[in-house]
């Protein structure tokens, strides 16, 4: 009963369906090209150093990973709209094993969406060690796990009517303030956008200049959020037990 | 102490628009391993209610719920409950045969998937998208989700709701079958002929409460009697009333309907005695019968 298999037939399900891994996949493929690819040239965006290519290729990344790791999450809400999720809780699976597949489902997406956005952005000159690519990688991968909690709060509390619209606005809203689309580098924006797990998501991208990317204040805001959005997301699950 | 399946004056309240609902007022009922039983009653007797508590779906505001000794949840865990429960679809993207499977890899001790299609009838879509079946497959393939495990005790919430007449009788010769492996079966119903036809006993809820917990025969013997139905106009109910083993003669227009203590001697004497007597149907107090004199009085318990 180790929720392998289980976990197994959870990523069948997700490649299967073509309009969400597409969608998931494609669009910030094209967002990637509309915003980095009129500014190739550019070495020093926003002050920040780093070159446009690789700091919208990141900030691409944030975005098309939380989107991905959110929507599996919220995908909840649908399975239980549809009785699923009741289901589910007269089999011995355990909560471990549920939240276990339902993130490695995040990140599978998660993971394709990195690949694809590394290739474009080697399309457009970002070129890095080796050792830079896995430092980056290891990063982001480290940063969606508070939104991976997140998604699977919203599934739990939200309608599969409710749950659209919540993760586009959630999404966009977290993606604006992270600085996925320009760099926030100053000001009240930049005190927010300092305190929320996206703006660190975005700044992996400074571990292409050598310098530390996250810092104290980084890795203790991802740390608090992972913490306080694990524990609504089990809260969710627990309570979630009625006729929908 | 047996094992079985117990529920101990098991009470819920829920608040609605209005103040409180009481979906379950205190119910006592005990299952014995092995046995089949019909939950029966209208739509808001609060059949549901009761078996999301005995699944742990829901926690009882008073009283408790036991399967085979142990709570719900540790039977759950256990792998020893199968569960189709009143709504619900299929999760989508997988064909019927991977979502066995899928069900299966939860279990210890699982059956084998070839055989729960067989079981259940659904060979034949074994390899189709969950989402494109008909309702009825449906709801064959939520059976088979039931029973994939092997379970001890299956509970089946209103399964037949959505089966066409084939897809019902080749449900309950596979349920007779797991019945005759010594599985114990709990169902809600409000069919009463499948009850009838099912289970060894029927628990009779209305208005929350358990209003008669008996073999089905008993139950039909609590109201008693058959009913003649003739079409005779111009009589008098009194002299219907007056022959032998009729105890209540009623008029729905041409018709007529008596009430018998003993029908034979009530049809003899109603031959003899009223010859323009025509379109004569004797029948047995059916369940449906029983159902309505026993759920019409919200208050008064009759067991």
């Amino acid at each position: 009963m180790s929720g392998v298999a289980y976990t197994r037939f959870e990523l069948l399900r997700t490649v299967r369906n073509r309009r969400f891994f597409i969608l998931s996949l494609g669009f910030p493929v094209v967002l990637y090209f509309l915003i980095a690819a009129p500014n190739r040239n550019e070495q020093d965006i926003g002050g920040t150093g780093i070159s446009a290519p690789l700091y919208f290729m990141v900030g691409l990344i944030a975005f098309g990973t939380m989107s991905a790791i959110l929507s599996c999450g919220a995908r909840i809400a649908t399975e239980r709209q549809a009785g699923w999720n009741r289901q589910l809780r007269i089999t011995p699976l355990s909560p471990r094993a549920y939240f276990r597949a339902k993130v490695l489902t995040g990140y599978l997406m998660a993971g394709l969406t990195i690949v694809v956005l590394y290739l474009c952005g080697a399309s457009l000159g970002v070129s890095l060690p080796a050792g830079r690519w896995l430092e980056m990688t290891g990063l982001i991968l480290v940063g969606l796990v508070p939104f991976a909690a997140l998604g699977i709060a919203a599934g739990h509390v939200l309608t599969a009517d409710s749950v659209g619209p919540a993760m586009g606005g959630g999404v966009g809203l977290l993606a604006f303030l992270g600085g996925t689309w320009f760099p926030i580098t100053s000001g009240v924006l930049h005190d927010i956008a300092q305190a929320l797990p996206s703006y660190w998501l975005v700044q992996a991208s400074h571990v292409a200049l050598g310098g530390k990317a996250w810092g104290v204040t980084g890795w203790l805001v991802m740390g608090a959020w992972t913490v306080v959005l694990a524990a609504l997301a089990l809260l969710a699950y627990q309570r979630d037990t009625k006729r929908v | 102490m047996d094992a079985g399946i117990r529920l101990t004056g098991l009470t819920k309240t829920f608040r609605g628009p209005h103040g409180p609902v009481h979906a379950v007022r205190g119910i006592d009922v005990a299952i014995a391993r092995g046995e089949t039983v019909a939950l029966l009653g209208p739509n808001g007797a609060g059949k549901s209610t009761t078996i999301d508590m005995l699944l742990g779906l829901l926690a009882p505001d008073e009283g408790s719920a036991t399967v085979f000794g142990a709570t719900p949840h540790e039977s759950i865990a256990a792998g020893a409950v199968g569960a189709m429960l009143q709504t619900g679809s299929l999760l989508r993207d997988l064909s019927v045969r991977e979502l066995l499977a899928m069900m299966a890899s939860l279990y210890d001790d699982p059956l084998d998937v070839d055989r729960v299609l067989e079981l259940t009838g659904i060979a034949e879509v074994a390899e189709q998208r969950t989402q494109k079946l008909s309702g009825g497959q449906t709801q064959r393939v939520r059976f088979a989700v039931a029973l994939v495990s092997d379970p001890e005790l299956l509970v089946l919430d209103e399964p037949t709701v959505a089966m066409d007449v084939e897809g019902r009788h080749a449900f309950w010769s596979s349920m007779r079958e797991l019945a005759s492996r010594g599985k114990t079966i709990l169902f809600a119903t409000h069919y009463l002929e499948e009850a009838d036809a099912n289970a060894d006993r029927a628990v009779l809820m209305a208005h929350g409460r358990v209003v008669a917990d008996g073999p089905t025969t008993e139950i039909k013997g609590m109201v008693g009697g058959r009913t003649i139905r003739a079409t005779l106009p111009a009589v008098a109910l009194a002299d219907l009333e007056a022959l032998p083993g009729v105890t209540a003669a009623e008029r729905h227009g041409e018709a007529v309907v008596l009430a018998c203590s003993d029908s034979d001697a009530a049809i003899r004497a109603l031959l003899v005695r009223q010859p323009a007597a025509r379109d004569i149907e004797i029948s047995g107090a059916g369940l449906e019968q029983a159902f309505l004199q026993l759920t019409s009085a919200p208050d008064e318990v009759a067991a």
